[in-house]
Order: structure tokens, then C-alpha cells, then sequence
């Protein structure tokens, strides 16, 4: 399972990197192993605002279908349509090519009460 | 009557591999005072012959549409059913069957609930339906649950002319959630659901209409939320049988962001523009037209079917096409991910056993018929209804409660008491109609007559003339 | 490749004749709107008759019914469904009746409703019933609705949450946020029961209630059930109780009497009725009497020796069906119920019991067993040592149990057991049938060993092979296009 450093992660199975003044957000290989196939994918419109912990948008496999959250709360930037159109993109790269959405936070330091790779490691063995 | 299989011998050599001595042992996990309370305390055992005698008895003491003549509609109503649309459902593979999760094996009831869809598709003029709903009443809930989870807007508009159940369980299945409801009336010549009120309706914010407070009306105590409408619904042909001005509707709900859901009945679709035509968002309706019998109300069908957009939001089973490892085309369960096996409780809805064998018969029923058929069922029901309206209204006393153009099913204004008139035409074996006083109470000396292809002009001709012996 | 009923359509068959008008033949235009018309008829195939029973028959023969073969699905109770019950609930007395009918006509199925009512009361140890709701899930979601109704009658509105244990079926959670309620879950303990422990813990006044199946879905029977509900009673919280399971119990135990509050009947289950390929089922509520007056309207009462449908219930929840439910299957399980009697019931239970561990007994020796027996009417097994050892699922053996001709029991449910199997074989099922599905499994444990490739390439002998779901719900593809 990979699990890259540098990154932060939520208990609900997102990934979220900073970039610069954004922070992009993703699902992690472990989501996307426990979903298998995805199906669909639901995301929101550029320029929506959400608070951290509200649900983004939805994914979709055969057997299971999860809610996306919010690692920090702020304002959509960027979108993956990319990865809607071509939905093995997530399985095959969930971190780099299968990243989900951009967001410009509210306030960045949201981004630290996250789990690091040491922890969600941690956080996934325990599960 | 036992439909147990197995012999005293059985049960011993099974209790012995069990590694028990009796059969009370395997219930040694349910706490004693339990099973000390637990004695049934039911009527004695029948044989078959005793049941069927039994319920022939039962069934004797009701008096059906076989024995009375029917004109009674609101919703139900008592249409032909073609032979083999009772022979399809009857076959045990497809009635004793159960949803078909495992696609392989179900095969054939997977392919018979795809060609209902696209039928539903084709009736209504909608790009997707599902497998189906309980009912047109809850079928017309489900929708007003889509639209608010698509809009993300906590107000439904509904007019008066949907169907009183309807509205009632819409009531129910809303007041959990915290959604407001906002009522817009009829026109009183018309009948037609009263676009000015309706504008408004849809524009206005703030407080909410909160009707008569009759039985189902309980929007008290919750706090008002967002007062953008998710969704207008309307029923078409509406619940006096007017036929509504669609087109104007769905014009002012496109204007103020609103989905627009019709209740349209599946027979009237045979002839009329379907609501896909003009600009309907969802569609739903009540199936039991289509080849069920009226049986007392229950089981029906609801139908649903909507824009390629709110497929997802779509409740219940549907089944899609696709192919296996060898590239042959089959049919499976599809979609589930929206479900309440998968989802829990963030599914589309908590609907698993729907109605499929229901769905069957519509099918079947939709097949046989055809588009000439179901036409002519349709034009036959008009033209009938039309007869009977004309020489109603021909008699001193009675009238044309409303003025809109009407379908199969109208509004007569009696000056005699409607409830009186139709105990007059009991008498005469013949139940008249529907007093609408129940449900509108600015409508208590109108009567609700439904005519379909069964009714033959003998049977017309007699009501005809028992209303004018009352008046 | 099999036909669509759309692929032998073509213009001028006709499958039906209808008599012509006899009040003559106005042109439509002349009585409806010309532009409410259609321009097109719907495209709606045209086939002859005797085209479509050979459809039809053509699309049975690739359906699998209880009357086919085995059926050990578990939670769904996929007992005989006597023929009998078919023959009443198609007299003319029943089903050519209109729900608005004068109540004096309708007297007989008025009569059957109460009665039904009645036993349902007597048999869930409950105090008065509603047929109304039209499936079990509406049952539940009409119970949620009851209880919330009961809690704001008594200013008790701040209780928002349900506790749901993590083995519940799915349509309880998704009933629980129907209503508004916010579903929260109770873990199962290592004997596959509640925790109670954990339960007290979850246990305050924003509790609303619980929903419990009794037995659970692990086929366990919750033998803590009397201190659960003290518990909750004592918070000032209710019970509702999945009634799913009821085959298990009947004549031995009676929900009322364990404490709950509210329960729903499943009627397509334990009474019999056919499943129908997915409904119409029938899903009949009972509670006890401080929640009687919130029951959906109409009501059936007796006045003055006369049967009534009763609107007047002012704290009623109100409607949740267009009319009273699905009558013809309240007919089904009223004749199910008189033909078997207190003893026959009895005896349903006990034979479901004993078929379920006959069953459990024979397959612990090579399947998982995650909690220890006896098991009540159905039992779940693990797959997850084979899919360890030789790579094997329970959907592999599952698929292969469809190619002897045998329906494949639930798989992956319930949630919290691994490569799940869950067998309900009920009582219906022969000792001869049960040595059957045995023998059959036997072969496919042996086979996951010997030639496992036979498994995951099952099933072999059905018109298409395993689908591609994911296909199916990335380009949905849910009508005929021609």
C-alpha cells in the first residue's frame, strides 16, 4: 500500500498536498484498493465553497460508494475532468494523475491537524 | 397443512448429526420466560378444501366490479387486462423468484424488467426509468426527494390537483426531513391548477401555506429553510380529471430553477404529449392501469422515470445491459452503489422489494397492446367518458363542475347530495363515482366519474338514468 | 444472441383486439386539445400473441424460482409459497375491488384485514397493526416515523439518534436518515451479539431507539435481548425490531414480550408469500399501545358490528401508501396463516431451525465458522480461509453452486464477517434436498482445491457467464435503442 511522505491525510481515506497556495486533494491508494473498479465519479463545481469535513463529491465502484470530505475547508479552484472521463487514471495513479480537486483554503493551517504518512500507516493497521 | 418435508426419521438422524436430543434444545438460547409466553393463540388449522371455502365466503361477502358496474376512478381503475398478461405473471419462475442479484441465473426476469423500463422510456418520453416504486404515491414522494437532493433546495411545490394520497404520503415521507411543502389551489371554473397562485408560489420566500390542517398536514414546529422550490409537481390529467396546461407549468418552474415532476396516468399516455416532450424533469405515475386488477388498492405500481441527469438520483433497482467474458449480451443489477444494500444510509432511498412482478405485467401488458392498441384503449376511454359527460350534463341538476378539457374521468355538480346518489345507484347495482366533498371540500356537491373501454354504452345509458331518478 | 420483445416487433401486428365505440367515434381533436395530443405513438413493440408467450416462456425458462430448485438465500426466507394462496388471492371478490368502494360492499375484505391484523398482533406479541406499509423497508421507515412522533408528543424531540448494530441489513441505516434521524452504530461483540456494554456507553437522551433483528443477521439469536431493553427503557428510548428473522421464532418467542416497542412483518418472508422476482411484498407493522395512536391512516375499526376504514386518528403519521397496502398479499399470508394454525407455525420455526444447523454442522468442517452454533434458522460461514489457501471466494463458490442447479445463498453480508456466506435453507426443504446442496458443496470445496480455475469461471452451464458490472455502471446502457 502506498502511502507517500509529505502528504497528509484524513481519516475518511482523502490525501491533500500543498502546492504552493493550493492544496490539492486526492484518494488514497488504500481507498481506491477497497473500492475497486470506480464506476463514477462526482465532483463539484469550480467556485464552490465548502467547510473542511463537508462532503465534496461522491465516488463509485460496483460495490461500494463513499462521500468525499473536505480536508480543509475553502474554495474550489481546479477540478480533474480528466479523471472523470478516464476513471482508471485514480486507480492506477491516486496521488499524482488521479488527483480530484484543488482547493484554495480559508485557513491553511487546517492542513496541520491532518495525519501524516507515519500516522495514517499507523491509522490504517489499526483499522 | 403442513408444507414441512421431513419425516419423524428425519429428524432424528438430524438431530443426531446436530449433536442434540431434541428440537427444544436448539432453542435452549432464548431466555425461558420467553418461551414459556410465547403459545400461539390462533383459530384451528384448515385443509385446503376448509380454506378455500373459507375465503370463497370471505370474498363472497364483498361486491366486486364483476357484480357492480364500475365508474368509481381516483387514481385505480377498472380497465381490461389481456389474457396472457395473467399468464406471465403466473409462471412460478418469474413469481417465486427472488430480486435477482445473482444475473446468470436470472436472466430472463432481468430482460423482462429492461424491456419494462424502455417502455416506461417510451410512454413518457424519458431517457431513463427504473424497475419500479410501490406505488404512483410514493413513486411521486421518491421524485420530490430526487429533485430536492439535485437542487439541494428545501421547498417542493404541489398543486391541489395531484392526488390526494399522493400529497398525503409526499406529507409523510417530507415532514422527517425537514422539507417544506407549499400548496397551490385550482381554479375554481377550470379546474386547472391556478398558474398566478402557482408564479407566486414560486417566487415568494418566507413564510409557508400550511392548507386546512387536515389529516397528513403537518409541517408545524419545523424551521423554514431555504425557500428557492426544488420542484413543481402537477398531475396530468389531475386528480378531478382536468387536463392541466403542462406546457405554461413547466415554463414558470424553468424560470425560477425548479424540476418539474408530473404524475401522469400510463393510459392517458397513450395518447397524450408525454412529459417528456414538454420539459418534465421526472415522471412518475401509477402503473396499475397497465395490467393489474384494482385489488382493493394493493399491489400496485409506481412508475419513475427521469432525465439522463438525475439517473443517478433515480431510487430502487434498475437493470442495465452489458456483456460477459465471451462477449455475449446479458443483463444485471445495475447501479447499486445507490442502494440501501450498499449505501446504508446514504442511499437514494431505503426501498429494497419493490414491485417487479408488478412491472412484469406492465410489460406484458404494454407488449400486447402496442402503440395501436394502448392508442385505442385510450381514445375508447375518451370518447366514452365524453358520452357519459354529455348526457350526464343533459339532466336537470346536474352539471359541469369545472370547465377544463377532461380525459377519461370528470367532475359532475348535482344538486342532490353526491354521497346520497350514489347509495341511490348501489341500489342499483352501479357504483357512480367518487364523492369529491372527501378530499375538496370546495367541490362537496361534485361527483367523480370515471369511464374506461370496459363500460359499454348499456352500462352509461343506466347510470345515466339512475342519477336522473335521484335528481 | 436472445431477442428483445422490441427485435420481434413489426408494424401492423397487433396482440390484443379491442371491441369498437359503441357512442360512436368523435374525432379526438374534437374532444381534446389539439396540441395536448402526440404526434407519435410511443414506440411500444408489435408482436402477436403467440409471439409473446413464446417470449415470455423463453425468458421464464432463464429464471430460477423457489418452485426451481433450492433456494438457501439467507435473510429472505425463500420458503414454498403454497398454491392455495394463489388461488384466493385471485377471486373476483378480491381482486375486482376498488379501494373507494362503500365500506358495505368491501365488508369481507375489511374482515380479513382485521383479522390478519389480529394474528400478526398475537403472533409479535404486539397490540394493534397497520397492513399499510407496502414492503419492509416502508415498515421500518413507518416505525422510525411512529417513534419520532411518540418523542415529540411527549417534548422529547431532542432525541435524534437510532442505534443500529454493525450487522443490520442495509435498508435499516437507509431508514434511519429517511427519517431524519441519524443512524449510529453499535459493534457486535465476539460471541456475534450486541455489545452491551458498548450499547449502555452509546446509551443518553439523544437517543431515540434501536433497531434490532432478533435473531440477528448472523442467525444468532440476541440472547441479551431483556437487558437490552431494560437499558433502553430506562433511557427513555424505544425498541423497533426488524421482524425479517421472524421464521425463526414463531410460537417460541414473541418480539412483544422481549421488550420492543414497534416491529415490522416481512409477509413475502415468513408468511409465505411469493417474492414475486423482487415485490410485491408487503412489509405489516404492529406496536404496542402507547404508539397505537400514531399509526399511518386509514385504520380498519368496528362499529355498530360494521367494518370502517377510520381517517379520524388526529396524532396519526399519516399515509404511507396510496391505499391500504398490498391487499392481495395480506390475502396470501391470511390463508398462510389459517392453514397452518398455532401447531403449524410452531413446527415452521422448529423445522427452519433444525434445517438451518443440520446445514451449519455439515459445512463447519470446511468452512469458517465465525461464531459458534446452534445457529437459528440460517447460518453464516467464512470463506476466508480458502481465499487464503487456494485463492477461492465466496462468490466462486457461489457461481459454482448455480451450475448444480442449486441458487446460491447471500454472499458478503453481513458486513462485519469476511467472504460471507450466509444459508437460510428454511423449512420447505426436504432432508433430501439439504443432502443435495451437501453433496454439491462438497464437490466445489474440492474442487477450490484440485482445480479452483473450474470455480472462478463459474457458472459454466448458464446462457451468459459472469457479467461485467463495472461496465454496466460505467456506461449505463438501461433501454433498448435498437
Amino acid at each position: 500500500m502506498e502511502i507517500p511522505a509529505g502528504l497528509k491525510y484524513t481519516i475518511t481515506h482523502e490525501w491533500a498536498r500543498q502546492e504552493g497556495e493550493l492544496v490539492r486533494v486526492g484518494v488514497t491508494d488504500h481507498a481506491q484498493n477497497e473500492l475497486g473498479d470506480i464506476v463514477y465519479l462526482e465532483l463539484p463545481e469550480v467556485g464552490r465553497w465548502l467547510a473542511k469535513d463537508e462532503p465534496f463529491g461522491v465516488i463509485e465502484s460496483v460495490k461500494a460508494a463513499a462521500d468525499l470530505y473536505m480536508p480543509v475547508g475553502g474554495g474550489i479552484v481546479e477540478v480533474n475532468a480528466a479523471a472523470a472521463e478516464d476513471l482508471d487514471t485514480i486507480s492506477a495513479s491516486p496521488y499524482e494523475k488521479g488527483w480530484l480537486i484543488a482547493i484554495k483554503p480559508t485557513n491553511p493551517s487546517e492542513l496541520d491537524g491532518l495525519m501524516d504518512a507515519a500516522a495514517y500507516e499507523q491509522y490504517l493497521a489499526e483499522a | 397443512m403442513s408444507y414441512v418435508a421431513l419425516t419423524p426419521e428425519d429428524r432424528e438422524l438430524m438431530l443426531a448429526s446436530v449433536g442434540v436430543d431434541s428440537m427444544e434444545d436448539l432453542f435452549a438460547g432464548i431466555p425461558a420466560e420467553l418461551r414459556q409466553q410465547a403459545q400461539l393463540d390462533l383459530p384451528a388449522p384448515l385443509s385446503e378444501p376448509e380454506l378455500l371455502r373459507h375465503l370463497e365466503e370471505l370474498a363472497g361477502q364483498n361486491r366486486s366490479a364483476r357484480e357492480l358496474t364500475c365508474f368509481l376512478g381516483g387514481g385505480i381503475y377498472d380497465h381490461f387486462i389481456p389474457s396472457l398478461v395473467l399468464d406471465v405473471t403466473a409462471r412460478p419462475e418469474f413469481k417465486t423468484a427472488y430480486t435477482p442479484y445473482q444475473p446468470e441465473v436470472s436472466q430472463g426476469l432481468l430482460q423482462a424488467i429492461y424491456e419494462y423500463q424502455t417502455m416506461i422510456c417510451e410512454l413518457t418520453g424519458m431517457e431513463v426509468a427504473n424497475a419500479s416504486a410501490y406505488d404512483g404515491a410514493t413513486a411521486t414522494a421518491e421524485a420530490a426527494l430526487m429533485a430536492i437532493a439535485h437542487t439541494r433546495r428545501q421547498r417542493v411545490v404541489v398543486s391541489e390537483g395531484l392526488h390526494p394520497a399522493a400529497r398525503s404520503c409526499l406529507q409523510t415521507h417530507v415532514w422527517s426531513v425537514e422539507v417544506e411543502i407549499s400548496r397551490v389551489g385550482l381554479e375554481g371554473e377550470t379546474g386547472q391548477t391556478d398558474l398566478a397562485a402557482l408564479e407566486k408560489a414560486l417566487g415568494r420566500a418566507g413564510r409557508p401555506d400550511l392548507g386546512n390542517g387536515s389529516h397528513g398536514e403537518r409541517a408545524v414546529g419545523r424551521p423554514f429553510l431555504a425557500d428557492d422550490a426544488a420542484c413543481v409537481i402537477v398531475q396530468h390529467p389531475n386528480f378531478l380529471g382536468v387536463m392541466e396546461d403542462v406546457e405554461a407549468i413547466c415554463a414558470l418552474a424553468k424560470q425560477a430553477g425548479a424540476l418539474v415532476v408530473v404524475n401522469a396516468d400510463p393510459i392517458s399516455l397513450g395518447l397524450l404529449k408525454p412529459p417528456g416532450d414538454y420539459g418534465a424533469d421526472i415522471a412518475v405515475g401509477e402503473g396499475q392501469p397497465l395490467g393489474l386488477p384494482m385489488s382493493f388498492g394493493g399491489p400496485l405500481l409506481g412508475y419513475i422515470a427521469c432525465t439522463e441527469g438525475l439517473l443517478r438520483r433515480l431510487p430502487g433497482r434498475i437493470v442495465g445491459a452489458t456483456t460477459d467474458g465471451l462477449g455475449r449480451r446479458g443483463y444485471c443489477l445495475t447501479l447499486q452503489a445507490r442502494e440501501q444494500h450498499i449505501r446504508r444510509e446514504k442511499a437514494t432511498s431505503n426501498i429494497c422489494t419493490n414491485e417487479a412482478l408488478c412491472a412484469l405485467a406492465a410489460g406484458a401488458y404494454l407488449a400486447l397492446m402496442g402503440p395501436q392498441g394502448l392508442r385505442q384503449v385510450a381514445a375508447l376511454c375518451a370518447c366514452k367518458a365524453h358520452y357519459a359527460h354529455a348526457e350526464l350534463c343533459k339532466l336537470e341538476g346536474c352539471e359541469p363542475a369545472v370547465s377544463g378539457p377532461f380525459f377519461r374521468e370528470f367532475a359532475v355538480k348535482l344538486t342532490k347530495d353526491p354521497e346520497e346518489v350514489c347509495r341511490a345507484l348501489l341500489d342499483r347495482g352501479i357504483l357512480a363515482g367518487l364523492p369529491l366533498g372527501r378530499h375538496y371540500p370546495q367541490l362537496a356537491d361534485a361527483l367523480l366519474v370515471a369511464v374506461t373501454e370496459k363500460r359499454t354504452k348499456a352500462d352509461i345509458d343506466a347510470l345515466v338514468e339512475g342519477v336522473r331518478s335521484c335528481l | 444472441m436472445p431477442r428483445t420483445v422490441f427485435e420481434l416487433s413489426a408494424p401492423g401486428k397487433r396482440g390484443v383486439r379491442l371491441p369498437t365505440s359503441d357512442v360512436g367515434e368523435q374525432p379526438l381533436g374534437e374532444l381534446l386539445p389539439a396540441d395536448a395530443l402526440r404526434r407519435d405513438p410511443p414506440a411500444l413493440p408489435e408482436v402477436t400473441e403467440p409471439e409473446l408467450a413464446r417470449h415470455y416462456a423463453a425468458l421464464a425458462a432463464k429464471s430460477f424460482g423457489v418452485d426451481s430448485g433450492t433456494y438457501p438465500l439467507g435473510s429472505c426466507t425463500m420458503k414454498y409459497n403454497p398454491k392455495v394462496n394463489e388461488r384466493v388471492a385471485a377471486l373476483p371478490g378480491f381482486t375486482d375491488l376498488h379501494p373507494y368502494q362503500p365500506e358495505e360492499t368491501v365488508q369481507g375484505a375489511l374482515r380479513l384485514m382485521r383479522d390478519l391484523e389480529q394474528m400478526l398482533c398475537e403472533i409479535g406479541g404486539m397490540d394493534a397493526a397497520s397492513l399499510q406499509p407496502p414492503a419492509g423497508a416502508s415498515g421500518e421507515s413507518t416505525c422510525l416515523r411512529i417513534i419520532r412522533a411518540y418523542h415529540d408528543s411527549r417534548d422529547d424531540g431532542a432525541r435524534r439518534k437510532v442505534l443500529v448494530p454493525d450487522s443490520a441489513h442495509g435498508t435499516n441505516p437507509a431508514s434511519v436518515a429517511r427519517c431524519g434521524y441519524e443512524p449510529v452504530t453499535i459493534p457486535s461483540n465476539k460471541r456475534g451479539r450486541v455489545d452491551l456494554k458498548a450499547l449502555r456507553g452509546l446509551l443518553d437522551e439523544t437517543v431515540a431507539a434501536i433497531m434490532l433483528t432478533n435473531p440477528n443477521t448472523l442467525g444468532l439469536f440476541e440472547d441479551g435481548i431483556l437487558e437490552i431493553a431494560a437499558a433502553m427503557h430506562e433511557a427513555g428510548a424505544l425498541l423497533y425490531c426488524d421482524g425479517a428473522n421472524l421464521n425463526a421464532i414463531l410460537g417460541k418467542a414473541k418480539p412483544g414480550h422481549m421488550g420492543f416497542d414497534a416491529m415490522h412483518f416481512n409477509l413475502h418472508k415468513t408468511f409465505g408469500t411469493p417474492h414475486g422476482g423482487g415485490g410485491p411484498g408487503a412489509g405489516p407493522i404492529a406496536v404496542k399501545e402507547k404508539l397505537a395512536p400514531f399509526l399511518p391512516i386509514p385504520r380498519v375499526v368496528e362499529r355498530d358490528g360494521r367494518l370502517r376504514l377510520e381517517t379520524d386518528f388526529p396524532e396519526s403519521i399519516g399515509r404511507v401508501h396510496g391505499f391500504c397496502g398490498n391487499f392481495l398479499v395480506a390475502v396470501r399470508a391470511y390463508a398462510y396463516i389459517r392453514s397452518l394454525g398455532a401447531e403449524g407455525l410452531k413446527e415452521v420455526s422448529e423445522t427452519a431451525v433444525l434445517n438451518a444447523n443440520y446445514l451449519m454442522a455439515a459445512l463447519s468442517a470446511f468452512l469458517d465458522l465465525p461464531y459458534e452454533g446452534p445457529c437459528m434458522h440460517e447460518c453464516v460461514l467464512s470463506a476466508e480461509s480458502l481465499r487464503e489457501k487456494h485463492g477461492i471466494r465466496a462468490l466462486d463458490i457461489a457461481k459454482r453452486l448455480i451450475d448444480f442447479r442449486i441458487h446460491p445463498p447471500t454472499m458478503y453480508f453481513p458486513l462485519i464477517v469476511k467472504e460471507a456466506l450466509m444459508i437460510e435453507p428454511t423449512e420447505t426443504e426436504s432432508k433430501l434436498s439439504l443432502d443435495e446442496f451437501l453433496a454439491a458443496m462438497l464437490v466445489i470445496l474440492d474442487e477450490a482445491q484440485q482445480e479452483p480455475e473450474t470455480l472462478r469461471q463459474a457458472p459454466h452451464t448458464t446462457p451468459v457467464g459472469r457479467l461485467d458490472e463495472v461496465k454496466a455502471a460505467r456506461e449505463p446502457d438501461l433501454r433498448w435503442k435498437g
